[in-house]
């Protein structure tokens, strides 16, 4: 796109943020009461939707059964119409099947599937609106569905995409700036024990740059577990508030 | 096709071994596998060995017509869309694709309608792992030994020229993206370079940096559920930066061998460059081993140690159907010692009579006696 700065000479981004700004997060928990577990993520533009059913015993092939911890099996789905043409096929192809082994592999690295043995833990996510962080809002919806489900985690598992614009690293990107051809890193930590459980860059980057983009996204990363952990906090709090206590 | 799980003392021996530092074919923990190119007689036609592990790379390339005036390159792996083939070709298209290797504008034929599509095949002839650097190297070495033919447009007529009318043109690739695999062990306390297919098995995770010459880095992945730290990352990028100028030197040599080999009309293609693993020779080096004292070294064990076991004799057949070995000690059962006897006789008369009997006992003592009942049909 010739002519769209993705960081103007004052320090803004296309939606007025600064460099290391957030987008707006604002989270909801328990917006189905047939599942488990579920949570409803907004992060600026981008809208996804997490349902978590388990932990239960495993559905269809009792051969992968492990003995020791739970099976976790993540989908990720996009609408057909969160982005901009109609999605003519919103799971099984390559890239939504590479998401939800990335999710996978982030869940198993945080949920503590010791616990449950022999069991199955199911995260379904969907995108209804596509604006740029997909991967990352999945993770933060996904992590706030398995606490609203009760499944103890090592920690809240954070996520952010961070790009590379003039010697500038930029936090959580919208797809304008991702389409932009900037170089994007896409991060889930768990924040207390900085221990980072996906790590994913696409484009270009110099080698020097990379120590800076790291910690720029760990940075986004526990800002957005404050948000997280506010958002838990309040729903427990109006959860007790029903319940009397 | 369900692999067969690792058993648990290899799984404890390899992961002992792993944390002295010691790998099952001798390597370093930084060390890759010898790592051979050869060319077939087809521009863009290679085949990669990284050890043990054996890749092909392809290439068909077509004029389609398209929208958009960038050329599209796919990449296809295996035929199964199995969990591991799809990371691998997500992670392929990612390093070749998004790192923009090659000008995809050079490939544009009509401006809005007509472009080149150039499809890269990989096919994975032996597993022993670490697939993913293979298929990178296989990859961009066979992009970069590829030739397209030559076109000529004169409006909407577009006229492609054989190879032997014109020259096919080289594609133009701006650098040369290469991935190195590094495999985590023992929740990240231990790393190796290059994984042949056992250490695969017992790793924890795999963290694939996907770097060129110029320090650039093209992509990174983790997988597996392993946690990883900033300053592991960091160092890995490094070791990944020395690894690749290593990689892209030994590319850069083997294609031009081929060009050079090309051009003096030699004989070129994958007959040639098998090996002919003929015994030409009746005479071997001297091997480096210390032979001086190993004579005096080998009297001094056998002396220090214990006297050889007892060798059983070989069996004898008494009686058609009846093999025996050795005599035999006193039965201890606290039977009769008669009815012993004649008990034995019988079994022996037994056998030795044309019967359609089946018996697969074995009975075995120590040094005893073993009586094989062979099935009569046979």
């Amino acid at each position: 796109m010739a002519g769209l700065e993705l960081l103007s000479d004052q320090g803004y981004r296309l939606d007025g943020r600064k460099a290391t700004e957030l987008r707006k997060l604002q989270a909801r928990m328990g917006v189905f009461t047939q599942a488990d577990g579920s949570a409803y993520l907004e992060q600026g533009n981008t809208k996804a939707l997490a349902v978590v059913y388990g932990p239960h015993e495993m559905r269809g092939s009792r051969s992968r059964t492990l003995h020791d911890r739970a099976v976790i099996n993540c989908q990720y789905s996009m609408a057909t119409f969160s982005t901009a043409e109609r999605k003519r096929r919103p799971h099984g192809d390559r890239k939504s099947t590479e998401m939800s082994l990335h999710l996978k592999q982030t869940f198993e690295a945080a949920v503590m599937t010791q616990l449950y043995p022999r069991s199955q833990i199911d995260i379904y996510v969907k995108i209804l609106q596509s604006d740029g962080g997909n991967y990352s809002v999945c993770v933060n919806a996904a992590t706030l569905a398995v606490i609203d489900a009760g499944i103890p985690m090592r920690d809240y598992v954070c996520a952010c995409t961070v790009g590379f614009v003039d010697e500038t690293p930029l936090a959580d990107l919208c797809y304008a700036e991702e389409s932009g051809g900037v170089s994007s890193l896409a991060l889930a930590l768990l924040p207390r024990g900085g221990q980072i459980a996906l790590l994913q860059m696409d484009a270009r980057l110099h080698q020097d740059h990379l120590e800076t983009l790291i910690e720029a996204a760990m940075t986004a990363c526990k800002g957005v577990s404050k948000v997280l952990d506010e958002v838990v906090r309040q729903h427990l709090q109006e959860a007790s508030v029903l319940t009397g206590e | 096709m369900k692999d067969t799980p690792l058993s648990n003392c290899e799984r404890d021996f390899l992961l002992k071994a792993i944390e002295e530092k010691k790998r099952l074919d001798g390597r370093q923990t930084y060390d890759y596998r010898k790592i051979k190119i050869s060319f077939g007689t087809d521009y863009g036609c290679c085949f990669v060995d990284l050890g043990q592990t054996r890749l092909s790379c392809s290439h068909m390339f077509a004029i389609v017509c398209q929208t958009e005036h960038l050329c599209t390159l796919s990449s296809v792996f295996t035929v199964r869309q199995s969990e591991l083939s799809v990371k691998l070709n997500r992670q392929l298209e990612r390093c070749l694709r998004n790192s923009k290797c090659i000008d995809t504008e050079s490939l544009c034929v009509v401006s809005g309608e007509k472009v080149w599509q150039i499809r890269v095949d990989v096919h994975t002839l032996n597993n022993d792992g670490n697939l993913m650097d293979a298929a990178s190297i296989a990859a961009i070495t066979a992009l970069c030994h590829f030739r397209r033919p030559d076109v000529s447009t004169q409006g909407q007529e577009v006229t492609v020229y054989s190879p032997e009318e014109r020259d096919p043109i080289p594609l133009s690739i701006y650098h040369m993206p290469i991935s190195v695999s590094f495999a985590f062990f023992q929740q990240g306390t231990y790393l190796l370079v290059d994984p042949c297919e056992r250490e695969e098995r017992v790793m924890d995770g795999l963290l694939v940096i996907a770097m060129n010459k110029h320090r650039e880095i093209c992509s990174i992945q983790s997988s597996g559920g392993i946690m990883l730290l900033k300053e592991q990352v960091m160092r890995c990028s490094k070791i990944a930066g020395v690894k690749v100028s290593e990689i892209t030197e030994l590319i850069n040599e083997a294609l031009l061998n081929d060009r050079k080999a090309r051009k003096a009309g030699g004989k070129c293609g994958f007959a040639e460059s098998m090996p002919q693993e003929r015994i030409t020779a009746l005479k071997k080096d001297e091997t480096p081993v210390e032979m001086t004292d190993v004579t005096e070294t080998a009297n001094g064990i056998i002396q220090k140690g214990e006297a050889a076991p007892q060798t059983v004799p070989s069996p004898v057949v008494p009686v058609p159907g009846v093999g025996q070995v050795g005599q035999g000690l006193q039965n201890s059962w606290g039977l009769e010692d008669d009815d012993e006897d004649d008990y034995e006789e019988e079994k022996n008369d037994n056998s030795g009579d044309e019967q359609v009997e089946e018996v697969t006992k074995m009975d075995v003592g120590e040094g005893g006696l073993l009586f094989i009942y062979l099935d009569s049909l046979m």
